[in-house]
């Protein structure tokens, strides 16, 4: 951030001026363009003065010596070199059941907020590749989340923790487990007196086994759960309404109606793939019936579940409470003045619409929220006999639920009193995510014997006295439940890399025994005594193999409501707001910071801003205004006393006096990727306001700071360009055909080529994408990402326009500045059957294939990048610099052996997975047989939470994806242009509320 | 005025402008010809191996047949290369100790593979599946070559991408019966061509899986 | 040597040092004093006495310097990859191509001088057909470079040439920028022998008139031992006249051939069916443009108003006029047919354009290119040494901006709008385009320096028709 002269803000009142004038289905575009500012073209000065960093950007820095080795290396493939002698080194002993050249696919589970999702991982020769949802588990449905996909380079990750360190010296599993027995004699003597542990939520069976025992074996000894994304709101929320922990769980399958008070049900919950596919087959109309859900949506800044509403406000956190408490007045509960006016008629149409959908409606709040509101939400789904059917309680999924707030605290007071002398922590960096009024950075050095199990050496590694390198879960053996409580079982695909061990491993330190038992014994012989099955080893081979426990979902639980309570509840406390709100949530990309040193992650387009690589200070454009602040302006956010400095950002559709900040980013201590990225919103987050605070002072520091997005125009131009197209369900029911009343494609014939030059006689592959039911919610772009070897370029790269993605997803907003309705749209390659850029290229690099795929030839491409220019989708990369990392030799084994890894100076575009398609073809040539349909899904269709994406041959008659195309709704992107796309799109519905739709008119 | 040049420089200047033609064309056919000699494509050059392993021996003199060995020739892109225990499976009987097996002996006893160089190789933007060659009827020695008459491998062809078109285009010169693909001594019949035809119908390699098999993307990805 | 030299033609009234035509044009292709004898010496002088050494050494190290930037810069291309460069998606060409098109522009001006105005029988055209002929050669030579520049893998270029390698595989004579590689080096090739073919008498007579043996040794190979006897004029003046007829389509083919890297590409902006012609008109346009910016100079510094006479300068600047004209009128129908097509994207092409984020570049592009060049309508503009230069000037770079605006601002605002990009020019890509220009002008310089700039033998012809009043 270099000191430069205020800059010049855009007059909004001019902006809302023009977005008046416009008429009709009007998508407008970035604050930026249509105010004219040259922000962005001073920021791209200012930041990179022309070519300046191409000396020092890191891209460069780092692949000096790679590249002029690999361009040697590449002119030797292209000139008269020979190539140079490779070696093959075979088996000495071959395992069993491994074919080399095949891949392997295992069932395991990944953990993101104590919660499992059952995953299935890839493996070629011994090492993952790649991981994709387990179709069979619960709360995956086969779906992905971007964290899943892109765990696996987290593996690989070459600032892993590698060793096991005391004092910041290298040390052995063997010293610690000695030092580790000494400290448990110490504490034997005095019952475990002053012996803490302070771990995640708590959602493994065997681990909360081995609590429960250690607690046995020293009853003086505390546990504390911390987990800095944690649901104590929703567990406050359940005891205020029922007197006890009890979980929420939802049926979005059979909802007509949905209100989410804040929650971002479709992408943070921690059963969001569940929900989402089901929240999207209500949503369907792809599959015949004439119905979708409706979804009413209030939170304070845009998310996906957000963008997805049929009727959004956007207020602030504490509006939201207030809504919600004159939501309830309205069914008779509590009394209430001081209702937001302006959302007076949108709650009536809301309650009589709730109110006519009584049992199936759901009303949920999100975790952010305070208890009360949960309580609320509790109450309503009671009232409106949502209970039983589209809502149901369970017992807590965690083992020892507990508030999680209150729980750290006690710790932290304790450690301050002095009496914690040993602190075993397992993962989670409370250092850096911990409250910033715990100050847990200068409390923790008090504690002598501090054990850290973490996967990198992060804030907290460094102030512990032991660093247990964490297996990745790919590595480890482990059982955990996931929300609807299936347990879930994980199972390692390769030797931990860097010796990494397990938190059942090291609590099984505590109970000494020889020899020392690895995780597998461990979780196993836990399971053995559990008596679950009447054949252990069939029923534990079975469980491993599926990767979850059948049908171990818990049971439905009646429960008996307190509204009493709740009425006291309300009346007790008064919901307040004055000044500005902030408010905090998880970053969509790197979550809690966990994710920080995670590439793909930080590189991929958050859902609805599109940054990438940082987080910002996130505003209204109402209140950019007041404040005279634009894009990219630093400023100092104060809340009592604390403070940090941020860039801040505009967000449409962000409630007006509210700022939001996303958690994650400003990592002192991480890898090379996620070191000093973006600011540390925690800082400002304290116990007291963990979500959500009144009173931010915000000072502009006249500095800049160059916020990169991958998309600057939101807006679609003119109403001529149909390229979204939407309607209402309405629409559509009068006239099914409308989305077909625009552009007609042209004739085939109307060709200067030869219309039969290919005649697809074999397969026909096309894709067809549910504009209705796509989230925006990245899990196919990561996916692609992982299955298509695609680099990383880094910031500065990405500031250029340089972005690699083979999928990319386009945001559109339309209508108001403060609330506009937003579009999403996934846009691969269309594979077009007359494809512009094949005809351009001079070498044939990028050639059409006889069953209409659309391919470039990395090998034959010199790099004239016409095709690109030619391409109507841009939907081509370019390799313009060495992108792809040959060198970090961890990331090797992590490549796709089925894809070609990229060189310099060569064009690269989405396949359609032709990787997949020749497996399959070959393994169906060899049986002589067609493929059949679900052979083959792409990478991107297999990680879609909502199948939007659908993929498939056109030749067999009534194959899923033939079927969509005669659809009324399906249209091609510029069709117009007679480029034949076989990636065509399912017009967007939205179903609005009547009422509310003819009020906005009016 | 005295002549600058002599008589002779006339013949000169003649020779140079024939000079310079016949150098240019001359130096590409230079170029070229290197680029398919053996010093490029390593055709028939032997290489040195940690053991002397000889197919010759173990194929024609033992009659071993190739998926003793290589065993995934039939399920997978890669042929598969016999671990240690595989040679060890005979050679902890026969020639326990003789030393040209002491690499392989040494394999076994510290658990390190041994190191073999590579013979028949391909760049890695290429993705050649040895299965379906084999179950399309491509014989081993259409490409290996008469491995049985090897006391040493080596490469038997070039390997360039117009040798791997020449059959990708005309299949029917070199297409064999199932029977006969693992069979090293097989030669092509007087009436290959149509042999090779209705070969290819049982294949199943219609016009149109023959225009497929010259799209890039058969090979390349 | 005074062979064929025949009595002094007579003198014209000395009062009126250059006689004017009735409507007060300059009237004179050669002045009046010029003898057979004093053009020789004059312009064999040139190269063998080597006038002005200071001048010449230093343009000679101000362009040597820029040449060492651009190897600088080109050595750091192909190292670190054409990355270093503003281009990005959707820019995928930037200066580079925008280079390659404006040079190939102005090495239009030299065919069509030597070849349609001989074929035009256009006397005028005689004194200044070497040099102009000398700089399209140079000219191709920079634009020829940049193609090969701009590829992600410059090093596997020749397989855009036909030749049986070893992957059976051929160019695809379906795209643009295969027709580019045959133009291209067709046209070099044919205007380098046209230029060879015209120089070799010359040659001979500098052989002639040198004084050292080396001089004699060099000039007499590079003439080809020419003696100027009746068989080799005759072979001469047919072959000349041959390769003129060969060169006159090329000048059209060419810059058409060019043009449709652009209009066969369906993008807003390209697309377009009057690229071909407008494409030719604009590289005659900067062509003589450039012509003016060099001759003018040069006939200041070597004292050659004699043979590039004010008549000579005024006729190119007519001719600079009319194809300025039909560029304008290329602009126009750019415009009305994006608002008669009615089409979504060129009607915002077009004002993006305008008003875009790179209107003003395109606002500049007008100044230049169509209002600055008006000035020519008046005469003593056109008779005006200092005003002509510059008026040639903004019209060079009015061309290049016009080349940046096509490539550039067209891609910058393609169809889908989630896509739309800025591209930014970094260092590398100016020091590349300074660069070219400065190889150009070393590569002029040293032709001024060791070559008859001036057609020796064709200004005698001139003085040969005035004696037959044929003038």
């Amino acid at each position: 951030m270099k000191p430069t002269p205020p800059s010049r803000t855009f007059d909004l009142a001019d902006v809302r001026a023009r977005l008046d004038g416009l008429r009709g289905q009007q998508y407008w575009q970035s604050l930026d363009e249509i105010a004219e500012t040259p922000e962005f073209k001073e920021m791209l000065h200012r930041e990179f003065p022309n070519g300046a960093s191409e000396w020092d950007d890191g891209v460069s820095r780092r692949s000096f010596l790679k590249m002029a080795a690999a361009s040697l290396a590449l002119a030797g493939l292209t000139a008269c070199t020979k190539q140079p002698v490779q070696h093959i080194l075979p088996y000495v002993k071959e395992p069993e059941e491994l074919v080399l050249g095949e891949p392997q696919l295992f069932a395991t589970a990944m953990c993101r907020g104590g919660y499992a999702t059952g995953v299935l991982a890839k493996s070629r020769e011994g090492h993952p590749i790649k991981v994709d949802g387990n179709p069979e588990h619960p709360a995956s449905l086969g779906g992905s989340s971007v964290w899943m996909q892109a765990s696996i380079l987290d593996l690989y990750d070459p600032d892993r923790a590698k060793t096991l360190l005391r004092d910041g010296e290298i040390s052995t599993w063997a010293d610690f487990a000695s030092d580790f027995n000494r400290i448990l004699r110490e504490h034997e003597a005095n019952q475990g007196a002053g012996l803490h542990f302070l771990t995640e939520t708590i959602i493994s069976p065997t681990l909360a086994a081995q609590l429960d025992a250690i607690l046995k074996k020293f009853p003086q000894a505390k546990l504390h759960s911390f987990d800095s994304i944690s649901r104590d709101h929703v567990r406050e929320g359940a005891r205020l309404a029922f007197g006890q922990f009890v979980e929420t769980q939802h049926r979005f399958e059979k909802t007509s109606v949905i209100l989410s008070l804040d929650s971002d049900f479709l992408y943070t919950h921690p059963l969001a793939l569940r929900y989402a596919r089901e929240f999207a087959n209500a949503r369907r109309v792809s599959s015949g019936k004439g119905e979708m859900n409706r979804l009413y949506v209030a939170e304070s800044t845009p998310t996906i579940t957000g963008t997805m509403a049929d009727h959004r406000l956007a207020l602030g956190s504490a509006e939201v409470e207030m809504l919600s408490r004159s939501l309830a007045q309205r069914f008779g509960l509590g009394t209430m003045d001081g209702t937001s006016t302006k959302s007076e008629s949108w709650l009536n149409a809301l309650a009589r619409d709730l109110e006519k959908n009584r049992g199936k409606s759901i009303v949920i709040a999100g975790e952010w929220q305070p208890p009360i509101v949960h309580a609320l939400c509790h109450w309503l789904n009671d009232k409106l006999g949502n209970v039983g059917n589209t809502v149901f309680y369970t017992e807590p999924v965690e083992l020892r639920p507990t508030n999680q707030l209150a729980s750290l605290r006690e710790l932290v007071s304790d450690m301050q009193a002095d009496a914690v002398k040993t602190l075993l922590i397992l993962g989670g960096n409370p250092v850096y995510a911990a409250p910033a009024d715990f100050d847990f950075a200068t409390v923790l050095p008090k504690v002598k014997q501090s054990i850290y199990l973490g996967t990198e050496l992060d804030e907290t590694a460094a102030l512990c006295a032991w660093h247990v390198p964490q297996a990745h879960y790919l590595e480890s053996w482990g059982d955990a439940k996931s929300f609807d409580g299936t347990i879930s079982f994980q199972q390692p695909l390769i030797e931990p890399l860097y010796g990494g061990k397990t938190p059942p491993e090291i609590l099984d330190l505590i109970f000494p025994q020889q020899p020392v038992r690895d995780d597998y014994e461990i979780v196993r012989s836990y399971w053995e005594t559990q008596k679950r099955w009447p054949d252990f080893e069939k029923g534990w081979r079975r469980s491993v193999h599926d990767g979850l426990i059948a049908d171990s979902a818990l049971a439905e639980k009646k429960m008996e409501l307190k509204s009493d309570a709740i009425g006291e509840a309300l009346r007790s406390h008064q919901v307040s707001v004055t000044g500005i709100e902030v408010t905090f949530r998880p970053d969509p990309s790197i979550w809690d910071g966990r994710f920080a040193n995670n590439g793909w992650l930080q590189e991929c387009a958050k859902p609805v801003s599109k940054l990438t690589w940082d987080n910002a200070v996130i505003i209204s454009p109402a209140l950019a205004q007041q404040q005279n602040l634009a894009a990219g302006d630093i400023v100092e956010l104060e809340l009592n006393g604390r403070k940090v400095r941020g860039p801040i950002w505009l967000q449409p559709g962000q409630a007006e006096k509210t700022v939001t900040l996303h958690l994650g980013y400003g990592r002192e201590r991480a890898g090379r990727v996620g070191r000093g990225v973006g600011f540390n919103a925690n800082q400002l987050r304290t116990s007291d306001a963990l979500w959500s605070a009144s009173d931010l002072k915000i000072s502009k520091l006249g500095e800049k700071h160059p916020l990169v997005a991958t998309q600057t125009h939101h807006n679609l131009q003119s109403p001529e360009r149909q390229i979204y197209r939407e309607g209402t369900l309405n629409d559509f029911k009068a006239n099914p055909q409308f989305v077909k009343q625009s552009i007609e494609s042209p004739k085939n014939a109307e060709t200067l080529y030869d219309t039969n030059e290919y005649r697809y006689d074999g397969y026909k592959w096309a894709m067809s994408i549910d504009l209705n039911t796509c989230l925006g919610c990245n899990a196919c772009l990561l996916a692609c990402n992982a299955e298509n070897n695609i680099p990383v370029v880094g910031k500065d790269q990405v500031a250029r326009g340089r972005e690699m993605y083979w999928i990319r997803i386009d945001t559109y907003y339309k209508g108001s500045l403060d609330n506009p309705e937003f579009s999403h749209m996934p846009v691969p390659c269309m594979h077009c059957e007359h494809a512009p850029c094949e005809l351009v290229c001079p070498v044939e690099a990028t050639m059409h294939d006889h069953e209409g795929l659309n391919l470039q030839v990395y090998n034959r491409c010199v790099g004239t990048r016409f095709c690109s220019n030619n391409c109507p989708y841009k939907v081509r990369r370019f390799n313009f610099l060495w992108y792809a990392d040959y060198k970090t030799p961890s990331f090797k084994p992590m490549y796709n052996p089925d894809v070609t890894v990229r060189w310099r100076g060569v064009m690269e575009k989405c396949t359609y997975c032709i990787q997949r398609i020749s497996r399959a073809r070959i393994t169906a040539e060899k049986e002589n047989r067609r493929i059949s349909e679900h052979e083959i899904q792409t990478a991107c269709q297999q990680a879609c939470p909502t199948n939007a994406i659908v993929f498939g041959d056109l030749n067999t008659p009534n194959s899923t994806v033939a079927k969509l195309k005669t659809h009324p709704l399906d249209y091609s992107m510029l069709g117009e242009l007679n480029t034949r796309p076989r990636t065509t799109y399912l017009a967007k519905l939205r179903n609005p509320n009547p009422e509310i739709q003819s009020e906005a008119k009016g | 005025m005295a002549q600058i040049f002599r008589r002779s420089s006339n013949s000169i200047a003649r020779a140079t402008l024939v000079g310079t033609f016949v150098a240019f064309f001359g130096f590409w056919g230079v170029v070229y010809a290197v680029y398919r000699s053996p010093y490029t494509t390593d055709v028939n050059v032997p290489l040195a191996q940690p053991a002397p392993f000889s197919h010759k021996h173990h194929v024609a003199g033992l009659g071993l047949d190739c998926r003793y060995c290589h065993t995934t020739v039939e399920k997978s892109s890669f042929a598969g290369m016999p671990p240690t225990e595989t040679c060890m499976t005979c050679h902890s009987q026969v020639w326990k100790d003789a030393p040209v097996l002491a690499p392989v002996r040494e394999s076994m006893a510290t658990a390190q593979p041994i190191r073999w160089q590579r013979v028949n190789q391909l760049p890695d933007f290429v993705f050649f599946n040895h299965s379906i060659h084999v179950q399309k009827g491509v014989g081993c020695s259409t490409c290996h070559g008469a491995v049985d008459q090897m006391p040493i491998t080596r490469k038997v062809h070039s390997l360039y991408m117009r040798w791997c078109l020449d059959c990708h285009e005309a299949p029917q010169k070199f297409l064999r019966p199932r029977d006969q693909i693992f069979n090293t001594e097989w030669q092509a019949p007087e009436d290959q061509l149509a042999r090779g035809q209705a070969l290819m119908v049982e294949y199943h390699i219609s016009t149109n899986r023959l225009q497929q098999l010259r799209d890039c993307s058969m090979c390349h990805r | 040597m005074d062979t064929i030299q025949g009595s002094e033609p007579r003198m014209p009234d000395p009062s009126k040092p250059y006689p004017v035509t009735v409507l007060g044009y300059p009237a004179e292709m050669i002045g009046p004093k010029e003898t057979y004898a004093r053009v020789s010496d004059q312009i064999a002088g040139i190269p063998l006495k080597h006038p002005h050494p200071k001048f010449w050494l230093t343009c000679f190290a101000i362009a040597g310097s820029l040449f060492l930037m651009f190897c600088v810069a080109v050595g750091y291309l192909l190292f670190k990859g054409v990355g270093i460069w503003g281009i990005n998606i959707p820019i995928a060409w930037g200066f580079a191509i925008t280079n390659f098109v404006w040079w190939i522009g102005i090495g239009h001006a030299g065919t069509f001088i030597s070849a349609i105005l001989l074929l035009l029988h256009q006397k005028w055209r005689t004194t200044i057909n070497r040099l102009t002929e000398a700089m399209t050669l140079f000219a191709v030579m920079c634009a020829g470079m940049f193609p090969l520049l701009h590829l992600g893998r410059p090093w596997v270029f020749f397989w855009l040439l036909p030749y049986p390698d070893t992957m059976k595989l051929w160019p695809q004579f379906r795209s643009p920028l295969v027709w580019d590689v045959f133009a291209v080096s067709t046209y070099f090739l044919v205007s380098l022998m046209f230029w060879y073919l015209g120089v070799m008498p010359d040659l001979a007579t500098v052989r002639d008139k040198a004084k050292t043996k080396w001089k004699k040794i060099i000039y007499g190979i590079s003439c080809m031992g020419w003696r100027g006897s009746a068989r080799h004029w005759q072979h001469h003046q047919s072959a000349y006249l041959l390769l003129g007829g060969l060169a006159t389509p090329l000048v059209l083919s060419v810059h058409s051939v060019v043009s449709f890297d652009f209009a066969v590409a369906q993008l807003p902006g390209w697309h377009s069916t009057i690229f071909p012609p407008y494409f030719v008109a604009g590289a005659i346009y900067s062509g003589f443009a450039m012509v003016l910016n060099l001759l003018i100079p040069i006939r200041r510094l070597y004292r050659l108003q004699n043979l590039i006479t004010t008549r000579t300068l005024n006729n190119m600047a007519c001719v600079t006029l009319v194809t300025g004209w039909m560029v304008i009128y290329g602009y126009i129908m750019e415009a009305f047919m994006a608002w008669y097509s009615n089409d979504p994207f060129e009607k915002h092409m077009m004002w993006d354009r305008a008003f875009g984020s790179y209107g003003w570049v395109f606002w500049g592009l007008m100044l230049l290119n169509c209002v600055i060049p008006q000035l020519l309508w008046s005469r003593r503009i056109r008779t005006h040494d200092l005003a002509l230069f510059f008026v040639a000037l903004s019209v060079n770079v009015g061309m290049w901006v016009e080349r940046f605006v096509i490539v550039v601002q067209s891609l910058h605002h393609d169809f889908v709008p989630s896509s739309w990009k800025m591209y930014y020019p970094t260092k590398w890509d100016v020091i590349t385009l300074l660069g070219s220009i400065g190889m150009f002008l070393m590569l002029l310089l040293l032709f001024i320096r060791y070559v008859p700039m001036i057609s020796i033998t064709e200004s005698r012809e001139l003085i040969a028709l005035r004696r037959e009043g044929q003038l």
